[in-house]
């Protein structure tokens, strides 16, 4: 591992917590999401979707919906056939034999979730395209469903696609140490099985997009409720047929992703082909419900884990095996999305030997792919409830086991392979246990049980490590991902003295704006005012590979750190030459060269760099410089989060009390943007525990179709949060920083339902399937007592 | 079609509109006042709350030909003279917004909780913007904003 020295002169805004600039436009109704822009000529397209999990389309008749007014065309999946030049997008397929449909942005033989797209119309207004999109005759013939992945990989399962005899995907493993000696010569072993209910992602803003054709050039511009504009022009262009020089991407505000915008859609692929198809601009707004079927899911995942341990309680082996739901085809990640946590399945603990497998399943539901966390939270998920099995079967302290185990002495190589770069999981466990004042709430505990209170008392904990700063492009490449993991950023110093920066990540709710404006604010010595961040737009910053995997700051934000130092070693170099100086002799402080006396500020040299009348020999006019930064390492934010409910056993009901969170995520540039993040992940995390379900009936039909009754959490199901800090900086970049995008999530589901299942053990209840709702929770509790 | 007369952030529309037009589209579409935001198709998200006579509505749940006759504010309209309201400044401050989708239904759903209960209680905070979806903030800071609003209304 390359460690690399601090930059420790940041710090006049960076570190503080500036007011956002993000804010003042969406405070006032300025903003402007997809839903928000119209254009000339505008027409409104809907798709008509399958109501059936799994059918084979024996006619579509698009004819009535022709007739209905201010229709202009509508497709069939089959007349649209030819437009495709490859399947819509998977850029990860993990194995050399995983199976990959044809994913057609319409479906041309049979559907296989309900929600699969078999027909388009498109029409003058947003209320005649869906009223037409109801007149499109399909014909369907019915066959069986299969939901459960489990189920799908038994013989004489329903083949979600015929062409593979087998609804199997694929199995990923890796593997390290000696596993089975380990198990053999264990004290003592434990065997878990748990269940990762599928989650539905739910940004509040829907999806959309709005597609301008240029006839005459063939340029095509499209706006896009996306995370990922940049992946988004390169696959839609090998999909389309669009060049991608003639392709621009723009990702205007968007609201909220978590995942789910992580994705290439048929729907930006139909409005892309329509628009070239029609000439005229073309627009698409998701309904919510809709939605909940058309865009992708997260989890769905049965888990195995084994621990093998000394009869001190000394972890030696972790075994884990998943079977995951993939849904009905391989979106952008879908495949890969559980292997972001392969390598977490042995948490914060120093352990000798590691198995992992993964089998990912087709089922008759929509495709899921990557949800807040991504194989991180399950991870973190399994090896949290099993340490607290182990810690019961031991008879020891949750605390003290984990304590027992930690990983200690930094750079730590751990037993799946990779390298931890720095954390200090005793700090923010001690922390945390000051923050919650442990023994008083244990004696609580304790005399509620003593006096029989029908409200039980519990705590959960979570020492949670995440992976993420996606990613150095070897690894991705190792590891059969289709793209790099670099990003890019291009800063331009304008001769009047302010300074734009063109990242390459595209935020939405994440604040870009104004982190990177505070660290190039404190590199170039300029206001943070003079700083204007640019952003999601392909034609305004060409490079970049986009938001997701808390990856902004640790990849984006190097990127834009070190262009920023190329445009000081310029400036420099200018300086030297006008002040007649050697570079070497100059002192750099806040905006200001100086030597002997007489000085140079950055905006100074800036003016001097553009009108060029004085450089050094054969330098380039301008102050402007790019940088391509590809991480080494991973980063690794840690953190421990204590979940403290009331479990009132006469109902079942939980009673989230108390949430503590102590997370070390390195070099903070922003507190309110990072408890933000925290609050909002952990929430999120929260939800899985407690309320979320995406859930299916046998025959496909998704039961929880709407927000009526999938339940996002309000303000009235959550406590305030109590955060503390510690701070490891990542040695591994000059920022320090690690990330915290996803910590609060991954931490949290394991923290709550470690705590519901602490409320009950004297009861000898030991699990309780997600989420734990009032009815699982009684019956849980009925159940051990009968 | 039907003929109605809506006063919108002080200034009077007559307009033609479709019985089923929802408000919410009256605003965004025919008025072009794209700051009032739809996130759900069921009521569910508060994504759109606008003020009627002063009192919080969905106006996803209001239709159009309904509001005749009466006074709709939006986020638009909250403003004065270029300065911020105190529930929009508070929600700056105190870092109640991420992407800021649903910021629009909640400010104006705290305008109208303090219009009816000037001092809530944290517990009165929650429940009353039960009915306002967030996926970004957790509450936690829109809570405190919320608290800081109150404190200078």
């Amino acid at each position: 591992m390359t460690t690399v020295e601090q930059d420790v002169t940041l710090g006049r805004i960076v570190g503080t917590p500036v007011e956002r600039k993000e804010d003042t436009a969406l405070l006032t109704g300025q903003a402007v999401f997809v839903d928000d822009m119209s254009l000339p000529g505008m027409v409104w397209m809907a798709i008509v979707r399958s109501p059936y999990a799994h059918a084979r389309i024996t006619s579509v008749d698009v004819t009535p919906a022709l007739a209905h007014r201010g229709v202009i065309a509508a497709f069939s999946g089959a007349e649209l056939a030819d437009e495709w030049q490859m399947s819509l997008p998977c850029a990860w397929l993990p194995t050399e034999d995983t199976k990959q449909p044809n994913h057609r942005p319409l479906v041309v033989d049979k559907a296989r979730y309900v929600g699969d797209g078999v027909a388009v119309v498109v029409a003058e207004t947003r209320g005649e395209a869906r009223d037409a999109a109801e007149l499109v005759h399909a014909d369907y013939e019915p066959l069986p469903a299969v939901v459960d992945p489990e189920q799908a990989l038994k013989d004489g399962a329903p083949l979600v696609h015929d062409e593979f005899g087998t609804n199997h995907c694929y199995t990923w493993t890796l593997s390290a140490g000696e596993v089975d000696e380990e198990f053999a010569n264990a004290g003592v072993t434990i065997k878990e099985r748990y269940r990762q209910q599928r989650l539905i992602p739910n940004a509040i803003e829907p999806r959309g997009v709005l597609v301008q054709p240029f006839p005459a050039t063939g340029e095509l511009t499209m706006w896009s409720a996306t995370q990922v504009p940049h992946i988004a022009r390169v696959t839609l262009s090998m999909v389309t047929g669009v060049p991608e020089a003639k392709l621009r991407v723009v990702a205007p505000d968007v609201g909220g992703g978590f995942g789910s915008k992580l994705n290439v859609y048929a729907e930006e692929a139909l409005a892309l082909v329509l628009a070239r198809r029609l000439g005229r601009p073309i627009k698409w707004i998701e309904t919510r419900s809709e939605g909940y079927q058309a865009t992708t899911h997260g989890r769905d995942q049965i888990q195995e884990i084994e621990l093998a341990a000394t009869s001190e309680g000394n972890i030696r082996a972790v075994r884990a095996r998943l079977t995951v739901g993939l849904g009905a085809y391989l979106q952008l990640v879908t495949a890969g999305t559980p292997l972001l946590g392969a390598w977490l399945y042995g948490g914060v603990y120093d352990i000798a030997a590691y198995d992992f497998e993964c089998t990912g399943v087709f089922t008759t539901t929509t495709p899921t792919d990557a949800y807040r966390g991504a194989g991180r939270p399950e991870a973190t998920y399994a090896i949290e409830r099993a340490v607290d099995a182990l810690a019961r079967k031991l008879g020891k302290d949750p605390v003290e086991l984990r304590r027992l185990n930690f990983i200690r002495g930094f750079p730590k190589t751990i037993a799946s392979g990779l390298t931890i770069d720095s954390g200090d999981y005793d700090a923010h466990l001690d922390a945390a246990l000051e923050l919650l004042d442990y023994d008083e709430l244990r004696k609580e505990q304790a005399g509620r049980r003593g006096r029989g209170d029908t409200k039980e008392l519990g705590i959960g904990f979570s020492t949670y490590l995440e992976m993420c700063g996606l990613a150095p492009s070897r690894i991705l490449g190792a590891i059969r991902y289709g793209a790099g993991g670099w990003d890019a950023a291009t800063i331009r110093f304008l001769p009047t003295g302010t300074v734009q920066v063109l990242i390459g990540t595209s935020p939405h709710g994440q604040s870009h704006e104004t982190t990177i404006s505070q660290i190039v604010a404190d590199q170039l010595g300029v206001d943070y005012d003079e700083v204007e961040v640019l952003h999601g737009d392909t034609a305004v910053a060409p490079l970049g590979m986009d938001t997701y995997g808390s990856r902004s700051l640790t990849v984006g934000g190097l990127a834009v750190y070190h262009a920023a130092e190329r445009i000081l070693a310029k400036a420099r170099k200018i300086a030297a030459h006008q002040l007649e100086v050697g570079e070497n002799d100059l002192e750099y402080d806040g905006g200001t060269f100086s030597a002997n006396g007489s000085s140079l500020t950055t905006k100074e040299l800036a003016l001097q760099a553009w009108t060029a009348h004085n450089l050094p020999d054969g330098m380039e006019p301008g102050l402007e410089a790019t940088y391509v930064f590809d991480p080494e390492n991973f980063s690794w934010p840690a953190g421990t989060h204590i979940a403290v409910v009331e479990v009132d056993t006469e109902t079942g009901a939980v009673d989230l009390i108390r949430y503590v969170a102590v997370d070390d995520v390195g070099k903070v540039i922003n507190p309110n943007v990072v408890d933000g993040q925290i609050h909002g992940g952990a929430t999120q995390g929260i939800a899985q525990a407690l309320w979320e379900e995406a859930v299916y009936d046998e025959d496909g039909n998704l039961v929880t179709g709407s927000m009526v009754n999938y339940l996002v959490p309000s303000a009235a199901e959550l406590p305030s949060f109590e955060l503390g800090r510690t701070e490891t900086p990542s040695p591994t970049n000059p920022l320090g920083v690690k990330g915290v995008g996803e910590t609060g999530t991954i931490a949290a589901t394991a923290a709550v339902m470690n705590a519901v299942v602490d409320a009950l053990t004297p009861r000898g209840v030991t699990d309780i399937e997600m989420p734990a709702t009032p009815e699982r929770v009684w019956r849980a509790i009925e159940e051990v007592e009968r | 079609m039907r003929r109605v007369s809506i006063t919108v952030n002080g200034a009077e529309h007559v307009l033609e509109l479709e019985p089923r037009e929802l408000l919410v589209y009256v605003l965004r579409e025919r008025l072009g006042l794209t700051g009032t935001n739809v996130g759900c198709d069921t009521s569910s998200c508060g994504a759109c709350t606008v003020l009627l006579d002063g009192e919080s509505v969905k106006s996803c749940t209001v239709l159009g030909v309904q509001a005749d006759g009466c006074e709709i504010t939006t986020i638009e309209g909250l403003a004065t003279n270029g300065s911020l309201h105190a529930v929009q400044e508070a929600f700056r401050a105190e870092h109640g917004l991420q992407c800021g989708y649903c910021t629009p239904g909640f400010v104006m759903a705290t305008v109208g909780l303090l219009r009816e209960t000037p001092k809530p209680s944290e517990d009165e905070i929650r429940h009353a913007l039960e009915g306002n979806l967030c996926r970004c903030t957790g509450y936690h800071n829109i809570v405190r904003a919320v608290q800081a609003a109150a404190a200078e209304v």
